[in-house]
């Protein structure tokens, strides 16, 4: 809480140490996003033809205007799953001795401990047709036939959460973090609720630490290749499957482009809206 | 008006509260505070005044004992039902919040309808002189103005009982006694029955109707700042509360009020009985405080050598070094010139009268 301790002004620092890692965000980023660019604004795929046919193409075809819709709704529903199921977590770990909040960052940073390959296949046995949960669905007798999991959007929303949730639980841990718990108690003493202490004064101090884990989780469950695919399977196509496809299967490499031009501006746009949020609420700064 | 509300009455019933480790956080406390009183709760850190405070407030929940605001047992109620309002040592305002919404926050959860909530927040602000800065957020407010604020705040839901958690240790000395003398002033007014938790024994001295003192989670002493700075009943009040030269000797001969003790220091001296007859022939701690000394010119008294002279405005401190070794401070008031003593100078020191020296039985 209060004031930035009077540090230097970072302008002040000599920018001269920053130039390595710019050189190489200039020659490994830079410059191939800007070749990228280029690349789009060809016709056809030999590259002779300038225009802007292949974003007129995008922008006109019901079935890719689809899967950019259905990309950003995935990405949209992981990160509220992950914001609803993380958020208590969070606020769990402010309230307990030092020996559970131990317990609790190891589980949170367990999932970063595998890789996302052997998480994904983890999901494909619990999920699957003859998976955990219909296996004991069915020894249970809830159901007769297996419910279809694998392959499906709930399948891909929940594996895709489980997945990224360290993304959404490490910030909003920071932010509840930062909340002097005398507030919680003020607001107590002075006749509030839970609730109303929840609502009024938790959520709008925690909301640096809601847009930090909701921008964080959206692009990273969009952009989710490998987790989106293995789940999701062939029936379900996201945005990065789809540009996988159009370059590597198809070699319509302007094409590609364009897709990847227009899924990074569609990213940009979703992130500057949670930004704005975030300056909108007077809590961003109070904090 | 809200000034005219008169307090409740606040009991503290016998409350004793362990830590789930098993170790005595306040142990068998009794305080009978009437209504509209102001009560300092004295002590140094870890003594357990502020876990007195939130058993108060309900944030903790006792293992033992009561609290009862007027007529009612709240021990079942939770701090949001107790209306029990507190200042924070830290003010804990809500930084996302106007001042205004701030003072208002109280009586939004009680319902009152956004125009009435304006109002009386304005009429609050008024109250604790800051009329102007209802739009403003608490960091645009300086220490002395945030406490204010706090105050507007934990009056607004018109309590019976107003807590104050180490209320001045964050303003600097000047502002603590504005601060100190503008809280008495909102007291009055208002008629609450407070209740101010401190380390600081001037505040508490200064401010409170009663103090109670508390030292390791029990009560020491209860009664108005006289009796507790005058008549201590303990060795820690008289120690902790004021400076006291602390001469140990042995009882003489002792009766319920008097007892005639020979100190180590080398004279003879009547004394009081603090807490209870003394045994004949027993050690005890007489404490005397350095402005109750005073130097005498006979063979009464016992005697000392000067060791150096602080001259401390209006006062002037001499430390003298008695015959058993011991270190002994006298005050004197500086009245029109005050002689100056040389380092080295034997010297004759007694108690002024001995109701002014108290005995204690020594502890082991």
């Amino acid at each position: 809480m209060g004031a930035a301790p009077a540090s230097r002004d970072v302008t002040s620092y000599g920018m001269g140490l920053a130039a390595p890692l710019a050189l190489f965000f200039l020659l490994f980023f830079v410059a191939p996003l800007l070749q990228l660019f280029w690349l789009s604004l060809h016709n056809d795929t030999a590259g002779l033809h300038w225009g802007l046919g292949q974003y007129l193409h995008f922008l006109t075809d019901p079935f890719s205007l689809g899967v950019l819709g259905s990309t950003l709704l995935l990405g949209a529903e992981v990160t509220a799953v992950c914001l609803v199921l993380g958020f208590p977590i969070a606020w769990l770990y402010q309230r307990v001795g030092p020996k559970l909040q131990t317990v609790i960052i190891l589980i949170v940073l367990l999932p970063l401990l595998t890789s996302v390959v052997v998480r994904t296949f983890a999901w494909i046995v619990i999920l699957g047709r003859q998976g955990i949960i219909n296996a004991t669905l069915q020894s249970l007798g809830v159901i007769d036939t297996p419910l279809k999991l694998l392959y499906t959007q709930f399948g891909v929303v929940i594996a895709l959460a489980q997945v990224q949730m360290p993304l959404m639980t490490l910030p909003l841990i920071t932010a509840l973090g930062r909340i002097d718990p005398n507030l919680d108690d003020a607001s107590c003493s002075l006749g509030a609720g839970s609730w109303r202490t929840f609502f009024r004064i938790v959520l709008p101090l925690s909301l640096p630490g809601v847009i930090a884990g909701c921008t964080l989780t959206y692009a990273a469950a969009i952009t989710a290749f490998i987790t989106q695919s293995l789940v999701g399977g062939g029936q379900m196509l996201f945005m990065p499957m789809y540009l996988y496809q159009q370059a590597s299967t198809l070699q319509n490499w302007p094409f590609a482009a364009a897709i990847s031009i227009i899924f990074l501006l569609a990213v940009l746009a979703v992130v500057s809206v949670f930004t704005t949020l975030g300056r909108l609420s007077r809590g961003y700064g109070g904090a | 008006m809200a000034e005219a509300q008169g307090g409740r009455s606040l009991v503290v019933d016998a409350v004793t509260h362990r830590y789930p480790s098993g170790a005595l956080a306040v142990e068998n406390i009794n305080l009978d505070i009437k209504g509209g009183e102001i009560i300092a709760l004295l002590g140094p850190s870890g003594c357990g005044k502020t876990t007195l405070l939130r058993i108060i407030a309900g944030f903790i929940a006792q293992t033992q004992g009561r609290i009862i605001i007027g007529d009612d047992i709240v021990d079942a109620l939770p701090p949001n039902k107790r209306a029990v309002g507190i200042v924070f040592q830290n003010y804990a305002l809500f930084p996302h919040l106007s001042i205004s919404e701030n003072v208002a926050y109280g009586l939004a959860a009680r319902g009152v309808d956004k125009a009435a909530r304006q109002r009386e927040a304005q009429r609050l602000l008024e109250l604790v002189q800051l009329p102007t800065m209802a739009e403003r957020l608490p960091r645009q407010l300086s220490g002395g103005q945030q406490q204010r604020v706090a105050l507007a705040r934990a009056l607004a839901i018109k309590p019976s009982i107003l807590l104050l958690d180490e209320p001045f240790a964050a303003l600097d000395k000047n502002l603590r006694l504005d601060m100190q003398i503008e809280v008495k002033r909102l007291q009055r007014v208002s008629g609450i029955t407070t209740l101010i938790v401190t380390h600081d024994q001037e505040e508490a001295l200064s401010m409170a109707d009663r103090v109670a003192v508390l030292s390791h989670g029990k009560l020491e002493q209860f009664g108005s700042p006289s009796d507790v700075y005058d008549r201590p009943q303990t060795l820690f009040v008289n120690t902790f509360v004021g400076s006291t030269n602390r001469m140990p000797g042995i009882v003489v001969s002792a009766d319920r009020t008097a007892a005639k003790v020979r100190l180590d220091a080398g004279a003879e001296i009547i004394a009081r009985p603090a807490a209870g007859t003394l045994t004949e022939g027993g050690r005890v701690t007489v404490c005397i405080r350095p402005e109750h000394l005073q130097f005498v010119g006979d063979e009464t008294g016992f005697a000392g050598v000067v060791g150096m002279s602080l001259p401390l405005g209006a006062t002037v401190v001499h430390e003298v070094t008695t015959a058993d070794g011991s270190g002994v401070k006298i005050s004197e008031a500086r009245i029109g010139e005050t002689r100056a003593l040389e380092s080295g100078a034997a010297v004759r020191l007694a108690p002024l009268a001995p109701s002014l020296a108290n005995a204690f039985p020594a502890t082991l």
